[in-house]
């Protein structure tokens, strides 16, 4: 009998067989696989040896949230959309840029009248209102002109014609209102706060905080580290109007509705749901969170000037960060969001690269879950049945 | 019956739809009257759901004429034909299986808002159907295919229908279930005086029950009648009803 001979043989060779197989069938997860285990090592070296620097990583780490917020904020229009439509709505970027362009004009307004000054909530829940509306009405204009009429082509033919109405948008406020980048004015607003270490002196005298416009030394965990305000602002804001849209979809009839269409239009028809409505219900949403993101985008000292092209960037990190936390997915959307911002701002010093190579990293990190993990880091679709 | 036409509460003449280029309803009339279990038995792709379909405006006749207690509602969408209380429990029960038991049936009452009204029909729903209030928390996907179906009805039940749309509520259930389901159709019908249109290929089941019957066959209207006469026709008991 040949057998026993062949035996041990035969089962290395396809052993190795297996092992080259494999390979090739998935050079792109190992290679995946291989960057993310020296991005880990590296990160890990860096810390050890102090090359990152413990407080600018702590103090990223807080700015990285407030961009974050911003980014899920933003990302939740594109999941909305894509959970009801099955679409990438690339002019969403655009959505956000109206907002806040439109924003720059009222806070302007306001300011000329002395409410920025006098009534600084006030003038600031006036600027995101308008910038939220203009918003809204782009989005809608957009579903109905563009989107609506394509509904049942196939799904491509949507997604270029995002792209397209994205370029028409930036031209559109480009030949509207010019290049120029509009500022937005330096916002202060005063609170006093008695017996307070870090506080610096206010108009008026007293210690206090200058919440939107103010910084501040801080130590925390024994790092000398300064602060903003305004990004705990921001996170706050976003946090509250995330979980109010939680809310939203979770216990309201039109929520259980919007629901309903995503799983299936023709039979939320025949529960008397008015399917259009609730796709304009869906783009309404998201463009009213995206006007209100890029008011609370500008309004943050350093970030602050709209231009036609201020969607893009923005928009396409959103969507990143609506593809990392499953597209689709809801509180996906806001944890990719705030998960984005943060990485997008620790990575510089923590890979020890040029912060303006930032953009690397994000994308980088796109590449790297769609090759991993492309349902993104919560798995399964949840607007999608199987 | 000289009276028939002002008797129809639900009223199809000649309506014709088509996907794309294919023709699937060729012109079919029926009426249901108020009060009657009417069936609409054929096989296969005979064209049964589409004419549901038609009559929901989920795919709109290219012609013909549907009417309700003598109004038109061919060109409604389909919502508004819902909101007349035209009410469909699809064929393979379309429950949102991401909805809990709860929501489904509250999707049922969509276009209610008489909040008093829709707790007292959820209470019936569920003195019908126990099983589903045991399950009420429970996602609408995790529930067996007979609970599928009773949500399916319960849901239908929760919009109030004038004329309640049944496409296949037979459809894939054990023998045991089948019996079930039909006696809750003849329930509602008896007792409640529910209004219905009844598709099935279970036919023999579906004539039992049944006031009037249509046959339906590539898209046309073959056979009609009281549904005793159709039990003993020669024709359709080879076809239909053979063992
Ligand atoms: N979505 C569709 N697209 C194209 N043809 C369809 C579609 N639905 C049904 N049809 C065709 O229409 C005809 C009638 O189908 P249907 O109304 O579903 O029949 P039944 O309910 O009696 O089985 C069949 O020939 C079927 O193939
Ligand atoms: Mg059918």
């Amino acid at each position: 009998m040949a057998l026993p001979l062949t035996g041990p043989a035969g089962g290395n060779a396809i052993t190795f067989g297996r092992i080259r197989r494999y390979i090739a069938r998935n050079t792109l997860q190992i290679a995946g696989f291989i960057f993310l285990a020296v991005l880990i090592v590296s990160a890990v070296y860096n810390l050890a040896t102090g090359i990152a620097r413990p407080h600018t990583l702590l103090q990223n780490f807080f700015f990285g949230l407030s961009t974050g917020s911003i980014y899920a904020l933003i990302a939740l229009g594109y999941t909305l959309v894509y959970g009801i439509l099955f679409m990438i709505n690339f002019a969403h970027g655009e959505v956000f840029m109206a907002g806040g362009y439109i924003g720059y004009f009222a806070i302007i307004f306001a300011n000329d009248r002395g409410w920025l000054e006098q009534h600084t909530v006030f003038a600031l829940f006036f600027t995101i209102t308008i910038a939220a509306i203009f918003s809204v009405l782009i989005a809608v204009i957009l579903e109905r002109v563009a989107y609506r009429p394509l509904r049942g082509a196939p799904r491509l033919v949507p997604l270029i014609t995002a792209i397209g109405a994205s370029i028409a948008l930036q031209q559109l406020f480009l030949r509207l209102f010019g290049a120029d980048s509009r500022r937005y004015p330096n916002v202060h607003y005063y609170i006093e706060v008695p017996g307070c270490q870090v506080c610096k002196e206010i108009p008026g005298g007293a210690m206090g905080l200058d919440l939107v416009g103010g910084i501040y030394k801080v130590t925390l965990f024994g790092l000398d580290i300064r602060l903003r305000p305004i990004w705990f602002i921001v996170l706050f804001l976003a946090c509250s109007l995330m979980i109010a849209l939680w809310f939203y979809i979770q216990r309201t009839k039109r929520g259980k509705a919007m629901r309903a269409v995503a799983e299936d239009k023709n039979t939320a028809a025949l529960m008397g749901i008015d399917v259009d409505g609730i796709i304009v219900t869906t783009f309404v949403l998201g463009a009213a969170l995206a006007g209100a993101a890029a008011v609370l985008f500008l309004i943050i000292p350093g970030n602050g000037q709209a231009t036609p092209f201020i969607g893009f960037f923005p928009g396409i990190k959103a969507f990143t960060a609506a593809v990392l936390g499953g597209i689709g997915n809801i509180p996906g959307a806001a944890v990719g969001g705030l998960f984005l911002g943060v990485i997008e701002a620790v990575g510089p010093p923590l890979w020890n690269i040029d912060h303006q190579l930032k953009e690397i990293i994000v994308f980088g990190l796109l590449i790297l879950v769609l090759i991993l993990r492309p349902t993104g880091i919560f798995g399964e679709i949840l607007s999608k049945r199987a | 019956m000289p009276d028939a036409a002002t008797d129809a509460l639900l009223r199809v003449e000649g309506i014709h739809t088509a996907y794309g280029q294919i023709l699937a309803v060729k012109g079919i009339s029926l009426e249901v009257r108020e009060g009657e279990i009417v069936t609409l038995i054929g096989g296969n792709g005979a064209g049964k759901t589409t004419t549901l379909n038609t009559i929901s405006a989920i795919t709109p006749a290219s012609q013909g004429c549907i009417t309700l207690g003598g109004e038109e509602i061919t060109h409604l969408r389909a919502h508004d034909i819902v909101k007349r209380g035209v009410i469909q429990v699809p064929e393979g029960r379309k429950i949102f299986g991401r909805l809990t038991v709860l929501e489904n049936l509250q999707m049922g009452a969509f276009t209610r808002n008489d909040e008093a009204g829709i707790t007292a029909d959820m209470e019936q729903v569920f003195a019908l159907f126990p099983r589903l209030q045991e399950r009420s928390s429970q996602y609408g996907g995790t529930l067996s295919g007979g609970e599928q179906q009773m949500l399916a009805i319960g849901r239908a039940l929760m919009a109030r229908p004038r004329v309640l749309l049944m496409d296949e509520p037979s459809m894939g259930l054990a023998p045991m279930l089948v019996q079930q389901i039909f006696n809750v159709i003849e329930t509602l019908n008896r007792e409640n005086n529910t209004t219905i249109l009844l598709v099935e290929q279970n036919a023999l089941y579906a004539l039992n029950i049944a006031d009037r019957g249509y046959v339906l066959q590539s898209g046309y209207i073959t056979h009609a009648g009281a549904a005793a006469d159709l039990r003993e026709d020669e024709a359709i008991i080879e076809a239909y009803l053979g063992v």
